[in-house]
C-alpha cells in the first residue's frame, strides 16, 4: 500500500479491502487522524467491512461520517483494473450515505454521486486539499451516466437519501452539485419541488470540477459541459468489449470444431483438429478486428454505420492475411473474407452500446439492416468453408 | 479532431417552441451542444448530434422537450426484439 502513514495493522491480503476500523461509538469524538485505530475491542465487530480509503471518522450533527482519502491507493488501481476486465463489477460498490473530505463545515458544498467505486475514485481523487460533503446514491454498483440511464441515479433516489442521510440538519445551505450526466435521471426542479434543495449542474468530468469550486457555475465552459470519445477512452472499453463476448466465443469454437470434421469421410477428427483450430483463429481475429480495432479506428473509418466500419476493417484484414499467405483456392478465400467480415461488423455494431454519441433509435435503424447482411455473409461463408472440405 | 457523428435523421428529439419559457437548461444539461438559447427560447441547432439520452426532456419544467430515450446497446435491442421488454442494460450484457 502506497499509504505512508498507517496506523492499521498491515492487510493480508491487499486486494480485499477488509476491515480495519469500524466506525468508533460517537462518545470517542474521534475525527482526529490519529485516532483512526480504536482499541482492538472496538474493531471487532462483526459485518463491517471498511474500505481503506477511510482515513478517520467526523461525529457531526446526523451521526458519524466517514472521512475518506483524496489519494487512490494500490488496491484503488488494482480494482479499477479489474474493472476496465470486467472483473467482479457488480460487487465493486461502496455504501450509500455521507461522507466527508477534509473537515467541512455546514457551509460547506454537497457533492453527489453513484455508488459505483469507480466513479467514487474518479471523484474524490480530485478534491485533494478541499473541505466538502460527498452524498452517495444507490446505484446498484453502476456509474452515474447509465445509472441515471435506468433512472436509479434519479429524482426519487436523491430525494430518498437526501431524507435518509438528514443533510438538511447537516449543511446550512440547499445547494447540490451534480455530475451533468446525472441530468439523464435527474430533474432539477423535481428535486427542489420535492426536497428543497437546488440541483447545480456541475461539468461532465470530475477533472473538471475545481473550475466549479473556484469560480463558480459560470466558470463551466462549454467544454467542460460536452462529451467527447477521444482515443484513450475508446482503448479502456475493449478489454470488457472482448470479455463480454467470452461466451459467445465458446460456443462458436464448439460448432466450429465440430463442423471442420465434415468431410467425405462423414466426420474425421484429424480435419476437425486442422481445419477447425483454423477456423477458430479467424474468429479470434473477426472479434479483434469488430471489438478492438474498429473502436480505435471509429473517427477515421468511412461511413457512419458501425457495422459497416467493422464490416470494412474485418474485409481489409482478410486481404492483408490473403496476400500474405500463399493460395488458400478459391472457396477458402471467399469464406475467409464473407465470415472476418461478418464476424467484425457484429463486433462493432455491439460497441455502438460502449459509445458517447449513438442514439437508441440509430443503432436500431442500423440493426434492422445490418443483422440481415451478417448473417447472410456468414452463412456463406460456412457454406464456402464446408464445400472446400470436399 | 472533428466530432464523431452518428446516423442523420433518426432521432427522435422534439421541441414545442411556443411552450418553452427559455429557462436555459436544456442547453446545459446536453452533452453534445443540440439545444442553444436564441432571443429567451430553445432551438436546436444540431439534430444530428442528438443521442437520445433524455437529460433535456427530464430537466425541462414545462415539458417542451420530448425525446424517446432508451439505451443504445445492441444486445439489449436483440434483447427486446426476443422477448418484447424495453431495452435495458440488464440483459446480461457486462457493459455499461
Amino acid at each position: 500500500m502506497s499509504e505512508k502513514k498507517s496506523c492499521c495493522p498491515p492487510k493480508t491480503a491487499p486486494e480485499n479491502p477488509a476491515a480495519c476500523c469500524p466506525p468508533p461509538k460517537a462518545a470517542d469524538a474521534v475525527a482526529e487522524k490519529t485516532a483512526c485505530c480504536p482499541p482492538p475491542s472496538l474493531r471487532e465487530r462483526p459485518g463491517y467491512r471498511l474500505w481503506s480509503f477511510v482515513s478517520g471518522w467526523m461525529n457531526t450533527e446526523v451521526g458519524e461520517i466517514p472521512q475518506v482519502r483524496t489519494k487512490l491507493d494500490w488496491g484503488d488501481r488494482v480494482g479499477r483494473w479489474q474493472m476496465r476486465w470486467g472483473l467482479g463489477r457488480m460487487r465493486y460498490r461502496i455504501a450509500p450515505g455521507l461522507y466527508a473530505v477534509g473537515r467541512p463545515d455546514p457551509q460547506s458544498p454537497v457533492l453527489v454521486t453513484a455508488n459505483y467505486k469507480m466513479s467514487f475514485d474518479a471523484l474524490r481523487c480530485e478534491l485533494k486539499g478541499r473541505h466538502l460533503w460527498i452524498l452517495v446514491l444507490e446505484t446498484q454498483g453502476i456509474n452515474v451516466w447509465c445509472a441515471a440511464g435506468k433512472g436509479t441515479f434519479g429524482t426519487d433516489e436523491l430525494v430518498r437519501r437526501i431524507r435518509a442521510t438528514g443533510l438538511e440538519r447537516l449543511v446550512s445551505h440547499r445547494r447540490l452539485i451534480l455530475p451533468q450526466l446525472g441530468a439523464v435521471g435527474v430533474a432539477a426542479h423535481e428535486v427542489r419541488k420535492q426536497s428543497g434543495f437546488q440541483v447545480i449542474y456541475g461539468p461532465v468530468r470530475a477533472a473538471d470540477l475545481p473550475a466549479l469550486l473556484n469560480g463558480g457555475e459560470k466558470a463551466v465552459t462549454l467544454g467542460m459541459r460536452r462529451v467527447e470519445f477521444p482515443l484513450g477512452e475508446r482503448l479502456a472499453l475493449t478489454p470488457v468489449e472482448l470479455v463480454s463476448m467470452g461466451k459467445i466465443t465458446l460456443w462458436a469454437v464448439l460448432i466450429l470444431l465440430v463442423l471442420a470434421g465434415i468431410g467425405p469421410g462423414i466426420f474425421s477428427f484429424s480435419a476437425a483438429f486442422s481445419r477447425g483450430t483454423t477456423a477458430v483463429a479467424v474468429y479470434l481475429v473477426g472479434v479483434f478486428a469488430g471489438a478492438v480495432l474498429t473502436p480505435l479506428l471509429l473517427p477515421w473509418l468511412p461511413w457512419r454505420a458501425f457495422s459497416a466500419k467493422g464490416a470494412l476493417v474485418g474485409a481489409g484484414l482478410a486481404l492483408v492475411i490473403l496476400i500474405a499467405s500463399s493460395g488458400v483456392g478459391l472457396f477458402n478465400t471467399l469464406a475467409l473474407i464473407l465470415s472476418l467480415a461478418a464476424v467484425s461488423s457484429y463486433c462493432a455494431m455491439n460497441f455502438t452500446g460502449s459509445t458517447t454519441f449513438t442514439s437508441p433509435s440509430g443503432v436500431e435503424k442500423e440493426m434492422r439492416r445490418a443483422i440481415p447482411l451478417q448473417a447472410g455473409a456468414l452463412l456463406l461463408a460456412g457454406i464456402f468453408w464446408l464445400g472446400s472440405g470436399f | 479532431m472533428k466530432k464523431m457523428r452518428y446516423l442523420d435523421n433518426v432521432v427522435t428529439l422534439r421541441l414545442d417552441e411556443a411552450t418553452c419559457i427559455g429557462c436555459g437548461m436544456c442547453p446545459r444539461v446536453c452533452p453534445h451542444g443540440v439545444l442553444e438559447l436564441f432571443d429567451g427560447k430553445a432551438r436546436i441547432v444540431e439534430r444530428d448530434l442528438c443521442m437520445e439520452c433524455g437529460a433535456c426532456a427530464r430537466n425541462c419544467q414545462v415539458e417542451a422537450l420530448s425525446v424517446k430515450a432508451g439505451v443504445g446497446c445492441a444486445s439489449a435491442i436483440i434483447h427486446s426484439w426476443l422477448t418484447g421488454e424495453e431495452p435495458s442494460c440488464d440483459c446480461g450484457g457486462s457493459s455499461c
